[in-house]
């Protein structure tokens, strides 16, 4: 615990979120991160439709997808669905 | 300054009582599910919703979990509101409980006290209540019908005030109060409307940086009840930890504030006691009992005997400093306890009874007597028995049997 977290008098009501959900960084909960093989990588985007956490978006303007590790969890959801294996899950 | 307000008697059962001080206290929402002692609540509740005597939305729901989780959500949303139940309804409800408590959503609900199975019991005893003493609700337990009356129209109060924000549960003794007719005072509606007022929220800071009243609104959204991890869990519950003390001083206001209009006291709200200034001898009980114990008390004095009463009316918050005080110059103590604590040595009151008094300059003899479950009828003379007891432990200045059972066959 950092010393920048609240006291319980000064935390919310019952939990009342103070902060927006967008600045909580959940991809700091991962172990494993996914790293892809461009070469192997079809762009078929059936990893952006399995993310369960929206963290693989397709960019229109370079025309191709990107990992948001921000929020990716490192679930290896995408990785098991590649149906070309262009995606394989590392250790951080 | 009093201003008694002219009252009417009307002849009710505790339960009638709980639905006119519903009816009376501008209830948004009642969502419920029957059970034996605590039905005739939601009967009379239902009638008065059938026949538009008031706009109360009346949820019929499948379970009594369902009927505390739509207590919490309708509380949320900023109604006021009210439920009843008792025994295994309880128990189902037992999750809700600490998620209500949780959320600090001020949800009043009357408990028809009774057995817990098995074997299968619909009678009186505070199996039930006791078992949820932990649950973060604040507890209040009535003597009779009267009471249970006043104390469900203080609970709004004490629920709502912007110190506590906790659910409040009023405990009537199952058939001895529930159903048992009395003769008793009834406010004005009127009255009645301007001591419990419009429900007070607190003011919560949101993520969209807006100061707004705790409640749900679509114009100021806010994330009720979140995941808490290791690092803020605790921070919360030492907060609910705070407001229960608030709440021994609020319990005291406002029930000062309604004796004030109404004319009706029990001794400060948290504790009642009976004859105890200059006692010796004392029993400590919680509930309808009390009445008995008061008449035994009087007889015991008409003999000369040293003999009190101090009655927990308030059992969460524990007032414990005011247990400690009242019975400062106590010889022997005798509490009794309408509940197990299985394997425990003793029942919960006697425990916290106990436990209050460790660090008294004079402990007194403490004994325990289990009384009355599943309806077991405790009479006078079993009572009576209990302060002879007392006098012999002071005579031979010790305590041979801690745990003692009241009327069961040996």
């Amino acid at each position: 615990m950092t010393s920048k977290e609240k006291s319980w008098k000064e935390a919310s009501l019952a939990g009342v979120c103070w902060k927006s959900s967008m600045t909580y960084l959940t991809g700091d909960w991962k172990t494993f991160k996914p790293v892809r093989d461009v070469t192997k990588c079809t762009k078929c985007l059936l990893c952006t439709l399995f993310c369960p956490d929206a963290a693989i978006h397709w960019d229109p303007k370079k025309g191709d997808i990107e990992f948001d590790l921000n929020y990716c969890k490192g679930c290896g959801i995408c990785a098991n669905e590649c149906p070309t294996k262009a995606i394989v899950m590392k250790i951080e | 300054m009093k201003s008694v307000v002219k009252q009417e008697i009307h002849g009710l059962n505790g339960d009638e009582a709980v639905a006119l001080a519903v009816k009376q206290s501008d209830v948004d929402v009642v969502a419920a599910y029957p059970i034996t002692p605590q039905t005739i609540i939601v009967e009379k509740l239902s009638e008065y919703v059938a026949n538009g005597e008031i706009e109360t939305e009346y949820v019929c729901t499948e379970s009594e979990h369902s009927a505390m989780a739509a207590c919490l959500a309708a509380s949320a949303t900023g109604a006021r509101v009210f439920t009843a139940t008792a025994s295994a309804g309880l128990a189902l409800m037992h999750e809700m409980l600490f998620v209500t408590s949780g959320c600090r959503a001020p949800v009043v609900m009357a408990v028809a006290n009774r057995a817990l199975s098995a074997p299968l019991n619909i009678h009186g005893d505070h199996s039930d209540a006791m078992a949820e003493r932990d649950s973060g609700w604040i507890q209040i337990y009535a003597e009779n019908a009267q009471e249970v009356y006043d104390s469900m129209l203080q609970a709004f109060r004490i629920a709502e005030h912007l110190d506590v924000q906790l659910p409040v549960m009023v405990g009537l003794d199952g058939f001895t109060l529930s159903h048992t007719l009395e003769n008793m005072h009834i406010l004005p509606d009127a009255a009645v409307r301007k001591f419990v007022g419009v429900r007070q929220f607190p003011v919560v800071l949101t993520h969209e940086g807006k100061s707004v009243p705790y409640r749900l609104d679509p114009e100021n959204p806010m994330t009720m009840g979140p995941v808490a991890l290791p690092n803020y869990y605790f921070e919360f519950k030492r907060q609910q930890e705070e407001a229960m003390k608030n709440a021994l001083e609020v319990i005291q206001q406002v029930h000062d504030e309604y004796a004030q209009m109404g004319d009706r006291h029990y001794g400060d709200g948290l504790l009642d006691p009976y004859m105890l200034d200059d006692a010796e001898i004392a029993v400590v009980c919680v509930g309808s009992t009390a009445g008995t114990v008061k008449t035994v008390v009087d007889g015991l004095r008409a003999e000369g005997v040293k003999a009190g009463l101090l009655r927990i009316r308030t059992y969460r918050p524990f007032p414990d400093e005011g247990i400690a005080k009242a019975l400062e110059k106590v010889k022997a103590v005798a509490v009794m306890d309408r509940s197990m604590s299985f394997g425990g040595n003793g029942g919960a009151v006697f425990h916290e009874v106990r436990h209050t008094l460790y660090d008294a300059t004079n402990r007194p003899y403490i004994v325990n007597y289990i009384y009355g479950l599943g309806g077991r009828d405790t009479s006078p003379s079993q009572i009576r028995k209990i302060y002879e007891d007392l006098q012999k432990i002071l005579q031979v200045k010790r305590v041979e049997d801690h745990v003692r059972y009241v009327g069961l066959r040996e």
